[in-house]
């Protein structure tokens, strides 16, 4: 039977291409893999192969034509001793799809002259039972009891990292895991972040529920590959077969005095990835329910603590088990005159900031986002259709931070609400200093949150 | 021409010889398929072939059970079907229809199957190498005695983390096999001008891994090395290194101009160390079987691949709804 041999596309984006030279000619016999032609497509000329064996029947498109549209007919193969029929065969084509134009949003645009959108409800139910016994702890007791507590109800659940184990964490985060839990689930990895991130991606793969420790976040970066790449598009590339359960976690941010390269706030890049979640909390019990949460999550978790926050104390819960849910934002003050939204370490700059407001008579309403996320922007906008003011405070870079995103979700959907222009605080826009002085003025501070604020309210 | 002979020590049946002669030939009719398709823009973007590569993966699986593990690169079309991945299901993938393994949202390089442990399709060069050894590490973890192939090429051999995955992998024993399909060549790059320690399977030493170079154009020596390997993994004994000397007949994928070498190199090797001829020359030869059973092994392959591209044609694009799903679990 006679077939139609089509001008192909030869790279992702050709359309069209000249067909530079035949190297056949008709009457010759071919067989799969023979070069039949040269073709300049957009970026280089191109050799063309038989796929099939046969006779070239006939040349339907001269060397030295330009323009040959994709999929147009350049010969026709026909089997040996059989005649070229006089039309020519309605060929194997098929037009190629159409793209799928303009994908469809999620949320609808919304009408021209739309009335003021109803606030939404955030959910401010407890996150544990009112009268439940308290007891003080620091974020780093909370951290460790949390994955104790993880590691006790499953044994799927490994700890790795470097000096998780013998050292008992950099940090002393890990601090009698290894005692507990033996070197099999606690495990010392050679100073090699890439490496053993893409180990630990692998095991979640294979079904186990891996907790990577970073030593601090600013090493994350040799591996952020694997966290982006590997760990947080495979479930979408897989059509929802190969899932990733494991938590990335450590110090981010700036400690004290370490300068450029270990100081530095992630947040906002991991935030901007479909498929990974994004946590960072501020109190000990927020430390405890979400890293609990998070290793029960079936998907990549980033989980970033603070430090400086290690060695707080907060008032904890006294529960054989609680989780914080994830997208769920917790509001540590209320108040009508202004709202910040903070979360991490930030948090402690805009609690300070409202109690010093407070005694002027300005009411602020402080968010602590608790996951970046996926975000309670329910919260946010509950409360700034509230107040008509709003503060963001991190210790992340200004450019792309998570402030700015929370802006244009607050602009899209609460414009009218807004009294004032909303005012994003973050850390300065240059690499963080050595100095004591100058380091000081590169963080975010609790003056310039009071400040923000009264320019907001204009008081 | 003479008949050529293995390298390895006869260690197949009649019956397997048939079957690694199909399973071959099923990989190299399927990827001509896939060209096809590309040339008549049914398949987009990058499109890597497995021609000239079949006797790797076809050997390897040979040596496999059911439930160890393999993950490979995004060259990834012959390691599916050698291990048993639906035809119709890669195809429509690299056409990126509802009806392919990932429902048209992995395409050519990132395909996936749990129910035969197979990992991936990978597009970042040498990634999927600790990332096998995670997998090594699970098994090893819940202690059952399975194995992981490790796929990769001679270019990823260059990769920074495939030495840190050496390393983790020897110290703390993984029962995985790193696979270097050595082609000759990342994208233009040949070996020579990547690196100057050109034999890529002895870097292992430096952490204590055993290995050897294995004729990739020769399956039974590729099954003959796999079963060493997968032995010494099974046993406890760590990873194991095969350099599998191989060559890629077409393009690093379907838009490359090939001026890196010359057509002779390819016909050259074409003619004279073609893996599927090898093996039909010793079915005939050894009486095996006839000229006409391998033509009807040949019309039964025809049909499947034809199948596979029909299903791959007529399933429809994926539901626009799918844009949303699978990004959280
Ligand atoms: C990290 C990274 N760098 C570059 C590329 C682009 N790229 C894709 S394949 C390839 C060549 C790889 O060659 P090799 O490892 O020998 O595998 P082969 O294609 O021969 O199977 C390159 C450079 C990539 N996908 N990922
Ligand atoms: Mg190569």
């Amino acid at each position: 039977m006679a077939t139609e041999v089509l001008m192909p596309a030869l790279s992702p984006t050709m359309e069209e291409g000249t067909l530079a030279k035949w190297l056949v000619k008709e009457g010759d016999s071919v067989s799969s893999g023979d070069i039949l032609a040269e073709i300049e497509t957009d970026k280089a000329t191109m050799e063309f192969e038989a796929v099939d064996e046969g006779v070239i029947g006939k040349i339907l498109i001269e060397a030295g034509t330009e323009g040959v549209k994709v999929n147009t007919p350049i010969a026709v193969m026909v089997e040996e001793g059989e005649d070229v029929p006089a039309e020519s065969p309605s060929a194997e084509t098929a037009p190629a799809p159409s793209a799928l134009n303009g994908s469809e949003g999620k949320t609808a645009a919304p009408a021209a002259a739309a009335p003021m959108p109803e606030a939404p409800k955030a959910d401010t139910s407890p996150d544990w039972p009112e009268g439940t016994e308290m007891k003080s702890q620091t974020v780093r007791e909370a951290l460790r009891d949390a994955m104790a507590e993880e590691m006790r109800s499953t044994d799927e659940v490994f700890v790795m990292g470097e000096e998780v184990a013998e050292y008992q964490g950099a940090y002393k985060i890990t601090q009698g895991l290894l005692d507990e839990f033996g070197a099999r689930r606690v495990i010392d990895t050679p100073i090699t972040e890439h490496g053993f991130a893409g180990i630990g991606v692998g095991a979640a793969f294979g079904g186990l529920r891996p907790i990577v420790e970073f030593m601090t976040f600013n090493f994350a970066m040799q591996a952020i590959d694997q966290i982006i790449n590997s760990a947080a598009k495979t479930l979408y590339m897989s059509g929802g077969q190969m899932g990733c359960p494991i938590v990335f976690r450590g110090p981010n941010g700036a400690a004290a005095r370490v300068a450029a390269q270990h100081s530095q706030c992630y947040a906002a890049w991991y935030s901007h990835v479909p498929g990974l979640k994004v946590v960072m909390p501020y109190s000990a019990a927020d430390a405890k329910g979400l890293l609990k949460q998070a290793i029960r999550d079936p998907n990549p978790v980033v989980f970033l603590e603070n430090e400086i926050l290690y060695g707080r104390s907060f008032e904890v819960p006294v529960l054989d088990d609680f989780t914080i849910p994830f997208g769920k934002a917790k509001t540590w003050r209320e108040g009508s005159d202004v709202t910040i939204v903070s979360f991490g370490i930030g948090m402690t700059y805009a609690l300070e900031a409202a109690e010093r407001l407070a005694e002027d008579g300005i009411e602020a309403e402080v968010i602590d986002l608790r996951t970046i996320r996926p975000m309670d922007t329910d919260a946010i906008l509950a409360s700034v259709m509230k107040t008509n003011r709003l503060v963001t405070v991190e210790e992340g870079f200004p450019q792309s931070s998570v402030g700015n995103y929370i802006t244009s979700v607050v602009m899209e959907r609460a414009f009218d609400y807004l009294d004032a222009p909303v005012i994003n605080l973050t850390g300065k826009d240059v690499p963080m200093p050595y100095a004591a002085n100058l380091e000081k003025l590169a963080l975010v501070t609790t003056d310039e949150v009071v400040e923000a604020v009264r320019k907001v309210t204009y008081r | 021409m003479a008949t050529r002979k293995s390298t390895a020590k006869s260690n197949v049946s009649a019956e397997e010889l048939l079957g690694f002669y199909r399973d071959m030939l099923l990989i190299r009719r399927f990827e001509e398929k896939a060209g096809q398709l590309y040339g008549m823009g049914l398949i987009g973007g990058f499109c890597h072939l497995y021609i000239g590569q079949e006797a790797v993966v076809v050997g390897l699986e040979s040596t496999a059970k059911p439930d160890d593990k393999r993950i490979t690169t995004y060259r990834d079309h012959g390691h599916m079907l050698a291990c048993g991945m639906d035809p119709k299901g890669v195809m429509a993938e690299l056409t990126g229809r509802e009806g392919g393994l990932s429902k048209g949202k992995g395409g050519s390089m990132h395909m996936f199957s749990k129910e035969k442990h197979f990992y991936g399709g990978h597009g970042i060069v040498g990634a999927n190498v600790p990332l096998g050894a995670g997998l090594a590490f699970s098994d090893m973890y819940k202690g059952n005695d399975n194995v992981t192939f490790t796929y990769f090429g001679d270019g990823a051999a260059n990769q920074g983390q495939v030495y840190e995955t050496y390393n983790m992998a020897m110290l703390w024993d993984l029962p995985v096999i790193f696979v270097i399909e050595n082609n000759k060549y990342a994208m233009g790059t040949s070996v020579q001008r990547a690196t100057k320690s050109p034999s890529l399977w002895e870097r292992g030493a430096a952490y204590g891994i055993k290995g050897e170079e294995v004729d990739g154009m020769d399956v039974l020596a590729v099954k003959a090395a796999g079963e060493k390997a997968v032995a010494h993994c099974r046993a406890g004994k760590g990873p194991y290194i095969l350099e599998i000397m191989t060559y890629r007949y077409r393009g690093h994928s379907m838009s490359d101009p090939a001026k890196y070498r010359t057509r002779d190199e390819v016909q050259k090797i074409r003619a004279e160390r073609d893996a599927i001829e090898h093996v039909r020359e010793l079915l005939l030869t050894g009486k095996h079987a006839t000229e006409d059973d391998l033509k009807d092994i040949d019309k039964e392959i025809k049909s499947i691949v034809n199948d596979a591209a029909e299903f791959a044609k007529e399933s429809p694009e994926p539901a626009v709804e799918e844009l949303w799903t699978d990004i959280y679990a």
